[in-house]
């Protein structure tokens, strides 16, 4: 357990630390008065109150959509069922750039909808809103859709003889049973809402801003580093008493359910109300996923004269106005480049963190357990989750204060942007590797022993074989999430090696047709280096040994 | 062959194995026999070396195991679900142990060959185990176990799970199994008739002590106290008073063997030792109930003050239910208990 909380320590801890002590303290003294005062400005209200609103109409809307989904996932069998749920599930891993951008062509200036219809809706909250559904679809599908799967229909059926109506017994028997995980996936939708960051700085323009883009605003455009740190603050507040709301509910799911194989549960739809509701989710599926990705590709072919692939080629060449140091094609080997070691450092931090959380259990398992143990554990696996929800901006700048000088002298090294990107990479990590490394029994490795394998051995026979699939899994999530980090690597990365989703940002912040359609064109290839990664991972999945995400 | 001496294990306040003196010698089959939570499946893991002792040593050989980890003990043990490795087929379970010894690769095929024959799965070696039925697990798991040849075997509830018909004949199949390869064995179980019948030699364990240890035959006809008899099924104890060949007691003058304890004792009457006379003198007793269980019937008898009595009688001899009878007792069917240890 003491390299990853090393890391952590000295990788989160120490950046969000001394950046909250840049802000609030001044010579020597701390300003705490400085949170009432910078809490009663009415513009900062204005930013609390609209990130707490839209991150609860987001989860609600997400909520709303998905969950008919997450049935049709659960307990219909069709053919391309595989397919779907990939396709339901590029947006997730997708970075959040190219979310806002998507949308950007879909509801934009020069979008689809203003095209024709003349309808626009950037710089409008309900494309927000439409965005953060879109990403995260998916958390809700596969979290409760995983569990609905497996729930035993015989349950229901049970109720059913028992004198219930269908209505009846599916209120009474499934949907407590499913409650905690729509609570957590509810939570997990919040959490990724309300520190949303670059879909809202693309799309809410300079009307809308959340807690996370006015922490950059602070930061960066108006060098306010109190405000800055007062913000931060609130914001880990807020995420420690979410996430502790969430360990809860999690911890209440723990509970014994009947589960039964997804596949003896799910059947081809049957009947009139059946096929309309598969054809309604098809249909969700198809507007608020498929159009935007389309759109997406579709606007990076479209040059002022008819389709063609100007704007791929003029991504090979250095730019002429000087932003970019080096073609911005570079940008992709960047990318993958840092995502590559993000991933391994992700893994390795993830993996000791994940083996540390399930070791102690089954120690103190045999010596009938101790409650504070387990809420020991439990507490460093909510700490884990800490940086999907703190500010990344906060943590990217984190870095540029406190790795400057010895002996962490890290500002002119590229392990900089891996090392972030792994921050946000290793709750992935240890999500998916947990219940698989809990679910393996001490007693095959205590047989292997007793067969005389030493432990490096029987974990290499017996572990590894069992979690290797859950493994895979995990890398393809955190090299995912490491190729879309924005927040954090927006700081980070060197000016003559932008990433990939950082040169998106940067080519939208610019005018110009060229410009725009090079940004879709980047964001294409990237689609579509997800979308492989995605598919191959889909390959290796199933529902029950790996994790919710 | 195997030695514990004073070995003691402590979790927290409550001691699952106490000071415990045992020896297993070549050859022999010993059964622990014990209620859950007696510490029998300590005991095993304490000589498999995956569990630390906190007193007391563990002889292998002669040799102390102190220091010594679990793939190097040289010991097998069958675990009560298994534990087969479900990513491996049959034979890939079997040659397990042959792999982690170095074993090459004719050799293993070979062996396990050998193995599937003698637990009566010839040629399974590539079906996956998650295809068995409970009794071909268990035989898999014994085929694993035996395959590197341990000095000594160790079953944790070998039959547990499995059902009543297969148990009782898997039981004598292990038994002959052992004594034809002249295996040391180690088992526990909470089986009163799977431990009888497969040991040489039974060990009866409550709370992390040895209650009794001797032969089946010896235990079972004489039991060394209450909690032995209990957990054997018998429940006709009673408090006694002791002197010369008679015991007063709540059912009467019952005789006792020659050489037994004298003094206030505790005593126990086995089932068939009970017979029915008609009333002559003293209270009659009534026949609570009736309860036919194929070569006899178990009667319980309600004295007019006192414990229930169990009897066991031929067929042809049982009253109705409520008839009123009177008692007699076989003096070899009665024990005189020792003291409980506390």
């Amino acid at each position: 357990m003491a390299v990853p909380v090393a890391f952590f320590a000295l990788f989160f801890a120490w950046p969000v630390a001394s950046i909250v002590e840049r802000g609030l303290r001044v010579d020597g003294v701390w300003q705490f008065g400085r949170f009432g005062e910078t809490l009663s400005r009415p513009e900062i209200l204005d930013v609390l109150w609209f990130t707490l609103w839209q991150a609860l109409a987001s989860t609600g809307l997400t909520l709303l959509i998905a969950l008919p989904g997450a049935y049709v996932f659960a307990r219909f069998e069709f053919r391309g069922k595989g397919l779907l749920r990939a396709v339901v599930t590029v947006p997730f891993v997708m970075p959040t750039v190219m979310v806002g951008t998507a949308f950007l062509a879909l509801v934009g200036r020069g979008g689809l909808l203003d095209e024709l219809w003349g309808v626009r809706l950037d710089t409008t909250v309900w494309a927000i809103l439409i965005a953060h559904v879109f990403f995260n679809y998916a958390v809700v599908v596969r979290t409760v859709g995983g569990l609905w799967a497996q729930l035993d229909p015989r349950q229901e059926e049970a109720a059913r003889v028992l004198g219930a109506s269908r209505w009846k017994a599916w209120r009474t028997v499934t949907l407590p049973a499913l409650a905690p995980s729509v609570a957590a996936a509810a939570l997990m939708v919040f959490l990724f809402t309300a520190s949303s960051f670059a879909v809202v700085q693309i799309l809410g323009g300079s009307t809308y801003s959340t807690l996370e883009t006015e922490i950059y605003r602070q930061t960066v455009v108006r060098f306010d580093l109190t405000t800055a740190a007062v913000l931060t603050m609130v914001q880990f507040v807020a995420v420690g008493v979410v996430l502790a709301v969430h360990a809860r509910t999690v911890r209440r799911r723990e509970t014994a359910l009947r589960m039964v194989a997804p596949e003896e549960a799910a059947r081809r739809p049957r009947g009139v109300g059946q096929w309309a509701l598969f054809a309604a989710v098809l249909l969700s599926v198809a507007l608020l996923i498929v159009l935007p990705l389309g759109v997406l590709v579709e606007r990076s072919f479209a040059t002022s004269h008819g389709y063609g692939l100007d704007y791929y080629r003029a991504l090979q060449t250095p730019d002429p106005s000087g932003t970019f140091l080096v073609p911005l094609l570079d940008t992709i080997g960047n990318s993958l480049r840092y995502a590559v070691v993000a991933t391994l450092i992700a893994l390795v931090i993830g993996g000791l963190a994940a083996a540390a959380l399930t070791l102690p259990r089954s120690r103190l398992r045999s010596r009938g357990g101790t409650p504070t143990a387990g809420r020991l554990v439990r507490g460093f696996d909510a700490l884990l989750m800490l940086p999907l929800g703190v500010s990344a901006v906060t943590v990217g700048f984190g870095f540029l204060i406190t790795l400057d000088e010895p002996p962490f002298d890290l500002r002119a090294s590229w392990i900089l942007v891996p090392l972030a990107q792994a921050l946000v990479g290793v709750p992935f990590v240890v999500r998916t590797m947990l219940p698989v490394l809990r679910a393996v029994d001490e007693r095959l490795r205590e047989a292997a022993a007793v067969l005389g394998a030493s432990p490096w051995r029987a974990w290499r026979e017996v572990d590894l074989p069992l979690v290797r699939r859950a493994l895979l899994i995990a890398a393809g999530f955190a090299f995912a999430v490491s190729l879309g980090e924005f927040g954090a690597t927006v700081f980070i990365a060197r000016p003559d090696s932008p990433t990939l989703p950082v040169a998106v940002a940067r080519l939208l912040g610019r005018p110009g047709e060229l410009n725009y359609g090079q940004a879709m064109a980047l964001s294409t290839i990237l689609m579509v280096v997800c979308a492989v990664s995605l598919l191959l991972l889909e390959r290796l999945r199933t529902d029950r040994t790996s994790g919710e995400f | 062959m195997l030695v514990l001496d004073g070995a003691t294990v402590r979790f927290g306040e409550r001691a699952a194995l106490d000071a415990v003196d045992l020896e297993v010698a070549d050859h022999e089959i010993v059964s622990v026999l014990g209620p859950s939570g007696s510490g029998k499946s300590t005991l095993l893991r304490v000589v498999a070396g995956l569990q630390a002792l906190d007193g007391g040593r563990v002889l292998l050989g002669g040799a102390d195991q102190r220091g010594v980890p679990a793939h190097r003990r040289g010991v097998g043990l069958m675990f009560q679900d298994h534990q087969l490795f479900p990513q491996r087929d049959v034979g890939g379970n079997v040659a397990f142990g042959l792999r982690m010894r170095g074993a090459g690769r004719a050799e293993q095929t070979e062996r396990v060959t050998e193995l599937l024959d003698l637990v009566g799965l010839p040629g399974a070696g590539r079906r996956s185990v998650a295809a068995l039925s409970g009794g071909e697990q268990q035989r898999v798991a014994l085929a694993r176990a035996l395959a590197p040849r341990p000095r000594l075997l160790m079953l944790d509830e070998p039959l547990g799970q499995l059902d009543r018909g297969l148990r009782e004949r898997l039981v004598v199949e292990l038994r002959q199994l052992f004594g034809r390869l002249g295996t040391t064995v180690l088992a526990v179980t909470h089986d009163q008739g799977e431990a009888f019948a497969l040991a040489d030699r039974v060990v009866v364990m409550r709370d992390g002590r040895i209650a009794q240890s001797g032969a089946p035959v010896e235990v079972w006809s004489r039991p060394a106290s209450e909690f032995v008899a209990r957990f054997l099924g018998f429940d006709n104890v009673v408090a006694a008073r002791v002197t010369g060949p008679v015991a007063e007691t709540a059912w009467g003058k019952v005789p006792v063997p020659d050489g037994s304890p004298q003094g206030e004792r505790r005593l126990l009457v086995r089932p068939g030792g009970v017979r029915l006379v008609p009333v002559e003198e003293g209270p009659a007793w009534t026949v609570e109930s009736r309860t036919f269980r194929g070569s006899h019937v178990a009667v319980r008898l309600r004295p007019v003050d006192g414990p229930p009595l169990d009897a066991e009688l031929p067929l042809r001899e049982v009253p109705g239910e409520g008839a009123a009878v009177g008692v007699e007792f076989r003096a070899e069917d009665v024990v005189v208990l020792a003291d409980d240890i506390p």
